[in-house]
């Protein structure tokens, strides 16, 4: 399929199915129902069985349309990696239970994966499942999960045979946000918000059919979601000065009062990290494009977060005796992190998350070291522990 | 956007000239050349210039060149820094060449691109983008140069000299032939043992002009900005060698009965080295392709290159010298070589911090007032 021919499709579908006059709901069904939702998924998922490439002609068009979107924002657990998972492992009753609802932003998603004591180690969790006829009962705690009291339901990965080696007794399951035993708990941070959740699971049961993927192979399809959440960072093309750099730029070129030559020569610094940062992106994406994908990935989230930590903590310096002013510690409980609608003191204390939510920093120059440079491994001394044998 | 990637062709380039270097120019050939009385390897120079046309790439087909763009010169670049290769590429084929395509008078052009004969643009190495025309060489009414010049890279073995001097009429660019009577090429003692620096007297020396007030400076300038742009893509190649051969050396050195690789502390500082390396490539082809395209973006392009990829060249040699330990500290092992030649390339056309300053004017971030 070519651009021309999805243009056509697009205006076709728009023909029936006027922006202006239908309910912005049923609008969504219906393009996920003509494969405009995600063109790459299989046709009967929402897509066409297109290349991935045209999903921007698609949503240029139906945005020049007025068309109403999906927020992919407030969804993106569901749609960066919910999806791609159900899809890869999914059985067909799970697809197309789930995937529909999940793009049109009926059904919020959260992930149940960090544990107070899994966190970068993220397969020594010991949340349990236990066999129970057809199904499972969960027992155990998670942290960390954005979006848990407002989802519908949950990616969950738990331990189902403590007698083999961490990575082989892991299971995944599709977990009912609504059922019994559940808690789910704000998790007041840094900021002042509550923007993550601990989530108690207490004898929470969860049908066979609600598995995605074999017994004890849970892990192997975890890395299908992890995946999927690093090349969501960094994927996105931005423009010269976009992001953090250009709103410290902004209050720098607004504001000469406030300049000094050691910030002049850190900005200058920060600005350039900042260009040249896009600039690899930019490569990557190209790289893409020609099908010569680089390991370029991983790299970009951690220059993302080393430049957010560097420049707002510039921003707060810069402000001076306005920098020891907060804008407002009342907890709220937001569904997308927005740094621009809040000021520097927010952002300088946000940014600290960047280098550890989604991989931290060290994993993330472990996994260039080992998997691009090519560098031994640590030694590890419980890779072949039964886990239950493990130190904790 | 522009292309950020390589193309087939300047792959194949790449690889031509690597095989060249790989056979020509190994570390032990570099070491020794620097010792001996020549200090460039011509017989190289002739086989990259004449051979693989590598000197010619710029240059239009009219003037006998390839009519290939900057991106290809680039490439060649790249190579060259990875082998820290004593030929007078930057001087002849980048610098020179450039100024004299800005210039009307286009003869010399021909012999350069085939590499026949070498120029070089008589400013010290050191003379950043955006630098006031030189006055430091005076020419009088007949043409005749007189004055001194100070670190001028390459010249040792040019042919022809591109003076930019000042006459009756103001800036000027001249050609002085090396054979030419009352010019003096002095070689000077520099740090980096690849690219010897001279010192250049001029008593009135006959000269040509090339090219009077209303083009000389912004050729000069031209010459510069490319200069500083290509310079990229050489501390480009240096970064990747250096890290490459840490990278080798940890995989295989032994200490704590482990690999030194395999320690989270080192491959910390490796996987950081690898990410500026990454960008520094993203950066150098991006002022290689707005420098070939003639973009607005250009000067932002050389500027970003040139601060990133400069600072990088040096930090990974210096890390090439640390993690290899004592062995790094030694005249056998070429690792001083790069760590030399990143130095001298630092300051070579404009410092970081020069080119830091450059983009506060030109993404209009001012420092303060006082």
């Amino acid at each position: 399929m070519s651009e021309m021919d999805i243009r056509t499709v697009v205006r076709a579908f728009l023909a029936e199915h006027d922006p202006a006059t239908t309910d912005r709901l049923d609008f969504l069904r219906a393009r996920f129902d003509a494969g405009l939702a995600w063109v790459h998924f299989p046709v009967g998922l929402g897509g066409l069985g297109a290349p991935r490439a045209l999903q921007a002609e698609v949503d240029a068009e139906l945005a020049a349309a007025g068309a109403p979107d999906n927020d992919p924002r407030r969804i993106g657990i569901g749609l960066g990696m919910a999806a791609p998972t159900i899809l890869r492992f999914g059985t067909e009753e799970q697809k197309s239970r789930f995937l529909r609802p999940l793009w049109t932003g009926e059904e919020v998603w959260c992930q149940l994966f960090s544990e107070p004591g899994a966190g970068s180690d993220l397969a020594a969790l010991g949340t349990r499942a236990v066999r129970d006829g057809d199904g499972w009962v969960v027992d155990g705690q998670k942290v960390w999960t954005s979006s848990a009291h407002t989802a519908r339901w949950a990616i969950l990965i738990a331990r189902t045979d403590p007698d083999v080696p961490k990575h082989r007794g892991i299971t995944y399951f599709i977990c009912d946000m609504t059922d019994p035993g559940i808690e789910v708990r704000p998790l007041r941070q840094i900021t002042g918000e509550a923007e993550f959740n601990e989530v108690f699971l207490t004898g929470v049961r969860i049908p066979d059919a609600h598995r995605l993927g074999a017994v004890g192979e849970g892990w192997q399809v975890a890395q299908t979601t992890l995946n999927n959440e690093r090349v969501a960072i960094g994927g996105q093309a931005i423009p010269r000065e976009g992001g953090m750099v250009g709103v410290v730029a902004d209050t720098w070129r607004r504001r000469p009062e406030l300049r000094t030559h050691e910030l002049h020569q850190r900005l200058l610094k920060a600005w350039l990290e900042a260009e040249v940062a896009r600039l690899t992106g930019e490569r990557l994406r190209q790289q893409l494009t020609v099908g010569q994908p680089g390991p370029e990935g991983a790299a970009m989230k951690l220059a993302f977060a080393r430049l957010a930590q560097e420049l707002s903590g510039l921003e707060v310096e810069l402000l001076g005796e306005e920098g020891l002013a907060y804008d407002d510690w009342t907890m709220t409980r937001p569904e997308i992190v927005d740094f621009n609608g809040r000021e520097a003191g927010y952002r300088y204390l946000r940014a600290k998350g960047n280098s550890i939510e989604g991989g931290t920093s060290e994993i993330l120059r472990n996994i260039i070291a080992e998997r691009v440079l090519g560098l031994p491994a640590e030694p590890r001394t419980d890779k072949d522990l039964p886990w239950k044998e493990l130190a904790r | 956007m522009s292309d950020l990637l390589y193309s087939e062709i300047e792959e194949e380039l790449r690889s031509s000239v690597r095989d060249l270097l790989t056979d020509h120019c190994p570390p032990s050939a570099v070491l020794a050349g620097c010792e001996s009385r020549e200090p460039y390897d011509l017989a190289l120079w002739r086989s990259l210039a004449a051979e693989l046309g590598a000197a010619g790439l710029q240059v239009p087909e009219e003037y006998g060149g390839a009519g290939a763009s900057l991106r290809e010169t680039a490439v060649v670049m790249e190579e060259l820094g990875r082998s820290v290769a004593p030929v007078p590429f930057l001087g002849s084929a980048v610098l020179a060449t450039t100024a004299l395509l800005a210039c009307p008078a286009s003869d010399l052009l021909p012999a350069l691109a085939e590499g026949a004969r070498t120029a070089v643009l008589a400013v010290p190495l050191s003379t950043a983008p955006g630098a006031a025309f030189p006055s430091g060489v005076r020419a009088d009414g007949n043409g005749a140069l007189t004055g001194r010049l100070t670190s001028v890279a390459d010249a040792l073995t040019a042919d022809v000299l591109l003076v930019p001097a000042v006459d009756a009429d103001g800036p000027g660019l001249y050609a002085v032939e090396a054979s030419a009577t009352g010019l003096g090429v002095v070689r000077r003692t520099s740090l980096d043992l690849t690219r010897p620096l001279a010192d250049v007297t001029l008593e009135g020396v006959p000269a040509r002009k090339l090219a009077g007030a209303d083009t000389a400076p912004a050729a000069l300038e031209r010459a510069l900005l490319t200069g500083a742009g290509l310079l990229a893509s050489e501390q480009l190649g240096i970064a990747e060698w250096c890290l490459g051969t840490t990278v080798a050396y940890l995989k295989e050195r032994k200490q704590f009965g482990r690999a030194l690789g395999s320690f989270q502390a080192i491959k910390h500082r490796l996987a950081d080295l690898w990410l500026e390396t990454v960008g520094a490539r993203a950066a150098a082809r991006y002022a290689a392709d707005a420098l070939a395209g003639e973009s607005p973006d250009a000067a932002l392009a050389v500027a970003v290159a040139q601060a990133h990829c400069g600072a990088l060249a040096v930090r990974a040699a210096e890390e090439c010298v640390q993690l290899h330990g004592g062995i790094g500290m030694t005249w056998e092992h070429p690792a001083h070589l790069y760590l030399k030649r990143a130095k001298a390339d630092q300051i070579a056309l404009g410092t970081p911090g020069h080119h830091r300053n450059a983009l506060a004017g030109l993404v209009d971030l001012p420092g303060p007032v006082d």
